[in-house]
């Protein structure tokens, strides 16, 4: 124990140190530039409150995103330029094909089947007693890593030969209802969707959480209006409810069609990429810490990137209309 | 009056209750399964991990503590000589200040943004909006150089080697880097719907930009900074990459979930360590999501619903 608190001691030290720091630069700062007064007021104010967040972003984010564009034009060490090779390889690798297949199916399949399981239990939810329960446990997975999820998810496609215990939840039920298991992970192309059911479990109750609030925000008296003209059912959903929730379901599609092709540590977790299960955020990775070529990676980045442009446009576009009211 | 309003809420139209209560109860079984299995998976003696399902075990209890000593403290294995404890307190060292540094800064960049007027604010809001959805993948490569080797134009040395890479700091800065767009967008909408009058009244009275912000922005944004906050520190518990690029696998600095990662992959015995492990790591989340899961929602509603 007592080894236990010297070997730990030094890292909350360099915690508190770091944070106390912090607050007493920014204390002090604030003492000083405060007593500025007259024309120069503002702009010092300026500079100090939003001036530590613009060099953050200008050195974490714009500055080396212009870098890994360059760096996509460049050799694996980055210190000469090969034009459009890196761009040439992910056309002609076999693998690369395999990998956008794969992402494609991500961003198609996943965002889907959240948003539209969200919305439906979303509406159910409406519908019954002691909601707050299952909405709670429903939405739990949202508060767990995707590593954690991936070995959660590793015990439930647990497999193991015919005729011994199965002790993967998958494996028992196929069994019980006498069909045979396989090697799930092994299973091209099922072994993909096995991993997108992993997202789609821990990202769920995000759209359904949202969704729910949007339905418990349709004004009463139109559902009661179209109740009384004899909508119900399917009509009242496809005539009045879906409708006004259109909006936040789109949202919940663009996030999740941006986490899908984000998506990383599930492959990672669960296959490593292998079995033909490997999607573009998880190439990029191994191209750039495995494989050492910076210039590969980086051509996988920016493709990533320019997957998510339209979506990026999309919501700048929202955002200008929201503020124009 | 409440009743009375849910009565009339769509869903009750849509589906009839029985079918929506036996809908909703089953779906939310069978995703807590998963969970539930690993719990009792993590409970299990060693010999029966492979021998007996987890289902099995739950009728015919034999519990043992031992894989949780095993997995915290170390087992004398290779992957595993330690424990995972070290690794569980370099995620507290991590999470703190990745939490408060961009926080605090988003907040006083949001307060400039609303309330101070300068030409380019608006163009300002929308290119820091604009950046939350730039994949990480875009900036990791050249921030870590940035971090080992500086930045040259030419054979110039523009900015100096920081030397932070491998250090708890060179974890702390990209995290804070990187959750400036989406937080400053949200305390943004936050702060920029403070009451006017109380902010101009308090111009009037001579105060300062910063004594507005101490005394009237800081506490009136409590709760959406408490929001706001609960998600950064799960989205920095649970980061994966980050962690793996910018901290070294060593028990000095790498998180608890990267280590986690890393003992996947190991067959047999290593079902006791994952289980427990992976327990351990989703505690702590499960803990805060718990407790804190209003606050949660708030933050969640603030940024998606338009």
């Amino acid at each position: 124990m007592s080894t236990f608190v010297s070997d730990n001691l030094p890292k909350f030290t360099s915690v508190f140190t770091a944070i106390g720091a912090f607050f007493l630069i920014l204390g002090i700062i604030f003492a000083i530039a405060g007593r500025a007064n007259g024309r120069k007021a503002r702009p010092i104010a300026l500079v100090i409150l939003l001036g530590p967040a613009l060099v953050l972003l200008l050195a974490g984010l714009v500055i080396p995103g212009v870098r890994t564009i360059l760096f996509s034009f460049m050799n694996p060490d980055s210190n000469s330029f090969i034009g459009l090779d890196n761009y040439r390889w992910m056309l002609e690798d076999p693998n690369i094909k395999v990998i956008m297949v794969n992402t494609i199916l991500w961003i198609l399949v996943v965002p889907l089947f959240t948003a539209a399981l969200g919305l439906l239990l979303a509406v159910m939810l409406d519908r019954i007693k002691h909601e707050s329960i299952p909405k709670s446990l429903l939405f739990m997975p949202m508060a767990i890593s995707f590593v954690g999820a991936s070995i959660i998810f590793k015990f439930v496609y647990e497999y193991n030969e015919p005729g011994d215990v199965q002790i993967g939840l998958l494996s028992a039920v196929v069994q019980f209802f006498g069909l045979t298991p396989s090697d799930w992970m092994l299973s091209k192309p099922l072994n993909t969707f096995l991993l997108m059911i992993i997202y789609v479990w821990t990202q769920m109750g995000f759209g359904m959480v949202i969704l729910s609030a949007a339905i418990k925000g349709v004004p009463a008296d139109i559902v009661e209006a179209s109740a009384l003209d004899g909508a119900h059912g399917w009509r009242l959903f496809r005539n009045i409810t879906f409708p006004m929730v259109k909006g936040t379901f789109i949202v919940v599609l663009a996030t999740g069609v941006v986490g899908a092709l984000k998506v990383f540590d599930i492959v990672r977790t669960m296959t490593g990429g292998n079995f033909s299960t490997n999607v573009l955020a998880n190439e990029m990775y191994s191209q750039t810490f495995v494989q050492f070529d910076q210039g590969k990676g980086s051509a996988l980045a920016v493709i990533l990137f320019l997957l998510v442009t339209p979506i990026l446009i999309y919501n700048i576009q929202s955002l200008r209309k929201e503020r124009a009211h | 009056m409440a009743k009375k309003l849910a009565e009339h809420t769509p869903g009750r139209k849509i589906f009839s209750s029985k079918i929506a209560t036996v809908v909703v109860w089953v779906t939310t079984f069978i995703w807590t399964v998963p969970t539930l299995g690993l719990l009792v998976t993590s409970f299990k003696a060693d010999k029966d991990i492979l021998g007996e399902a987890w289902w099995n075990t739950l009728l015919n209890p034999k519990f043992t503590f031992d894989n949780y000593t095993g997995v915290l403290f170390g087992d004398g294995s290779a992957s595993l000589s330690t424990g995972v404890l070290p690794y569980f307190i370099n995620s507290i060292v991590i999470t703190l200040p990745a939490t408060i540094f961009p926080i605090v800064i988003a907040t006083m960049a949001a307060y400039a943004l609303a309330w101070i007027r300068f030409r380019g604010s608006n163009f300002l809001f929308f290119s820091i909006f604009a950046l939350q959805i730039v994949p990480l993948q875009m900036s990791l490569v050249p921030l870590l150089l940035l971090f080992t080797g500086g930045a040259h134009i030419g054979s110039v040395q523009i900015f100096p080697a920081l030397g932070i890479a491998g250090d708890f700091a060179g974890i702390w800065l990209p995290h804070t880097m990187f959750a400036l767009p989406l937080a400053i967008y949200l305390l943004h909408n936050f702060i920029a719907g403070l009451p006017r009058d109380l902010m101009e009244a308090a111009y009037v009275d001579g105060a300062n930009h910063f004594t507005v912000f101490r005394r009237i922005v800081l506490p009136l944004s409590i709760p959406g900074i408490a929001s706001i906050a609960i998600f950064q520190f799960l989205w920095v518990w649970n980061d994966l990459l980050v962690a793996l690029t910018f901290a070294s696998g060593t028990e000095e600095v790498a998180p608890i979930n990267s280590k986690l990662a890393s003992l996947v992959g190991q067959y047999g015995s290593g079902y006791t360590q994952l289980s427990a492990g992976a327990f351990i790591t989703i505690a702590i989340p499960l803990i805060v999501f718990f407790s804190l899961q209003r606050y949660f929602v708030r933050g969640l509603l603030a940024g998606s619903v338009k």
